[in-house]
């Protein structure tokens, strides 16, 4: 075969892998938005479901995913940022850096099964607290905190020297510097970390139903169970209890999600254009 | 690498010679007050390791102890799973797991070789501009949604067209590969961008068009990082759970062809956990341990093969 023919052939090739890639994205999202969008109102968000799902909205899940998922950032966002500044700002090199750097690649390589088999043993049977938002926010919390360190290290570590010079010149310290000129420069970045950990917990199921179970009432304790929105779509779906409402609620899934890409996409481009 | 040394020497003052004993009170407060804020970051720094490990320990501590008693053998090369009669063997759900991930290996890796081929060396611009996007999007897609849409459109697909079900290990390989698609193009794009481009210009300049190029030059040069795209896809896929529990069918039973139903290791979890009491419940959370064992491996070829990149660098 001529170079030249192997060279069209495998063009083809490159370009019938990359429609693929973009036709079957648009065949997901596309399915579940053509068929969810008419069934999407502000009733169904803020009606409480009836009939195990059957009939009704959503809103008991909306409010157990808001509790999960602000829990899980309470606890996470300022650790995940403190250990972020101290890799970046403080760090000593060494084993003991290299050990940090190892366990959050391995944290973020554990699948969510995993975490949800630890949360169930340690957080629900060990400490006694049940199938709860707390144990449920909890197991959350340790599975966004490498997305939050990654990100956060990342961007702080792209803040140019000279801000942290100026302040020091000007007879800062360490802290205050970090606090006053690092931090606040680096905050677009911060905040797409938060971004992205909302989306890893919004699209979580696996650790969420062991953690924080099923039942569908409205959490009001955080030792309440609750049923978070992929959780709900997973049962409606997977029990076949109402095909309709889980078309609507992966379109609440979806819309989140492409909402929450567009905004961590938006943030990272106006932080590269703000320090360059 | 310097700047990390950034901060070294400001910590002692040089002016102390002629400061008021106030002033150096101030000084020692100010000292004191740097330390413990050190103190607290070293802490949060320090939670993911605490994490790893109480997360490794619980997880062996309450799955072992069913293994240790039945014995590993018996546990994973028995494939007879009947908790209620007390008999536990999980060699089928090993097989499910191992079928699927490979059956994804083998839609994805060509997919997402080439995609990321192509993302590197031949597409336009406009296409990278949808491209890009698109992938990141499939990435972000919650796994729930990706089973949800198996249910309804590929599993009726493939029962009309093979008969049977539908619910298989081939409808869980075409999800799965469709869910580490983004992994694998993202890392292997990665790292053929990577390569010097003295490398391509000097194979260019030689007379060779650019697929020569991209066959003889850039992919033997970017093969570490596609291989661990590769592994890293495949941890993703082994521990995949609910798209894969709503398409596999989960039937208990060794799979004789890839149009049977499975059921995995992380979907027998998640099926019978809520139920489980007593023996029945240790023995998923032993098959657990043995799952993260698989991880384990997989996350351990990744770090050694990053950790060796770095000291080549």
């Amino acid at each position: 075969m001529s170079p030249k023919l192997e060279e069209k052939i495998c063009k083809v090739f490159l370009w019938i892998t990359a429609s693929l890639t973009v036709f079957i994205l648009a065949a997901i999202i596309g399915n579940v938005l053509s068929h969810g969008l008419r069934l999407l109102s502000l009733d169904f968000l803020l009606e409480s479901p009836r009939n195990m799902g059957r009939e009704g909205g959503v809103f008991s899940s909306l409010i157990a995913t808001f509790y999960l998922i602000a829990l899980s950032l309470i606890i996470t966002t300022p650790v995940g940022i403190g250990s972020a500044i101290f890799l970046t700002e403080y760090k000593k090199k060494g084993k003991f850096l290299k050990l940090i750097r190892f366990t959050t690649e391995s944290l973020a390589g554990i699948p969510s099964i995993i975490f949800g088999i630890f949360g169930f043993a340690f957080f629900v049977i060990f400490l006694g607290m049940g199938w709860s938002i707390l144990s449920g926010g909890l197991t959350l919390a340790l599975m966004i905190l490498p997305t939050m360190v990654r990100t956060a290290e990342e961007s702080i570590s792209s803040v140019p020297d000279s801000f942290r010079e100026g302040s020091l010149a000007l007879g800062a310290t360490r802290w205050q510097t970090i606090v006053g000129v690092v931090v606040p420069s680096a905050l677009p970045g911060i905040i797409t970390g938060v971004i992205l950990s909302i989306g890893r917990a919004v699209g979580e199921s696996a650790a969420v139903i062991l953690t924080a179970g099923s039942s569908l009432g409205v959490p009001k304790s955080l030792l309440d169970p609750g049923r978070s929105m992929s959780v709900h779509l997973y049962i409606l779906a997977a029990e076949g209890i109402s095909m309709e409402n889980a078309y609507a609620t992966g379109t609440v899934l979806i819309i989140a999600i492409v909402m929450i890409n567009f905004a961590a996409n938006y943030l990272t481009h106006h932080q590269r254009t703000k320090i360059s | 690498m310097s700047k990390n040394n950034f901060f070294a020497g400001i910590d002692s003052p040089s002016r102390q010679g002629t400061v008021s004993l106030l002033d150096r009170l101030k000084v020692l407060d100010r000292k004191t007050y740097e330390s413990i804020v050190e103190k607290v970051l070293f802490l949060c720094a320090f939670s993911s390791v605490l994490a790893v490990f109480i997360i490794t320990f619980f997880v062996f501590y309450s799955g072992l102890p069913l293994i240790f008693r039945i014995g590993l053998g018996d546990f994973i090369f028995n494939s007879q799973w009947a908790p209620l009669q007390g008999v536990f063997g999980i060699l089928s759900m090993i097989a499910g797991s191992l079928l699927v991930t490979l059956g994804a290996l083998v839609i994805a890796v060509p997919l997402g070789l080439g995609g990321a081929i192509f993302l590197a060396e031949f597409a336009p611009k406009f296409v990278t501009r949808i491209l890009r996007p698109a992938i990141q999007l499939l990435a972000g897609i919650p796994s729930v949604v990706y089973g949800f849409w198996g249910l309804i459109i590929l599993v009726p697909l493939l029962r009309n067209y093979f008969g049977g079900s539908g619910f298989s290990a081939l409808a869980g390989s075409i999800i799965l590969a469709i869910m580490i698609l983004p992994t694998i193009v993202n890392i292997s794009e990665d790292s053929i961008l990577s390569i010097p481009r003295v490398y391509k210009e000097g194979s260019l300049a030689l007379g060779a068009t650019r697929w020569q190029t991209v066959k003889h030059v850039l992919l033997p040069c970017a093969r570490p990082g596609v291989i661990t795209g590769i592994v890293l896809g495949m941890g993703r896929a082994i521990g995949e759970t609910m798209a894969v529990i709503m398409v596999t069918g989960n039937v208990a039973s060794m799979p004789q062809s890839i149009l049977d139903p499975v059921r995995t290791l992380t979907g027998n979890v998640v099926i019978e956990i809520g139920y489980a009491h007593g023996e029945h419940q240790e023995a998923l959370f032993a098959t657990g341990a043995v799952l993260f064992i698989f991880i384990m491996v997989l996350n351990l070829l990744v770090n050694l093969r990053i950790v060796k990149k770095e000291g080549d660098a």
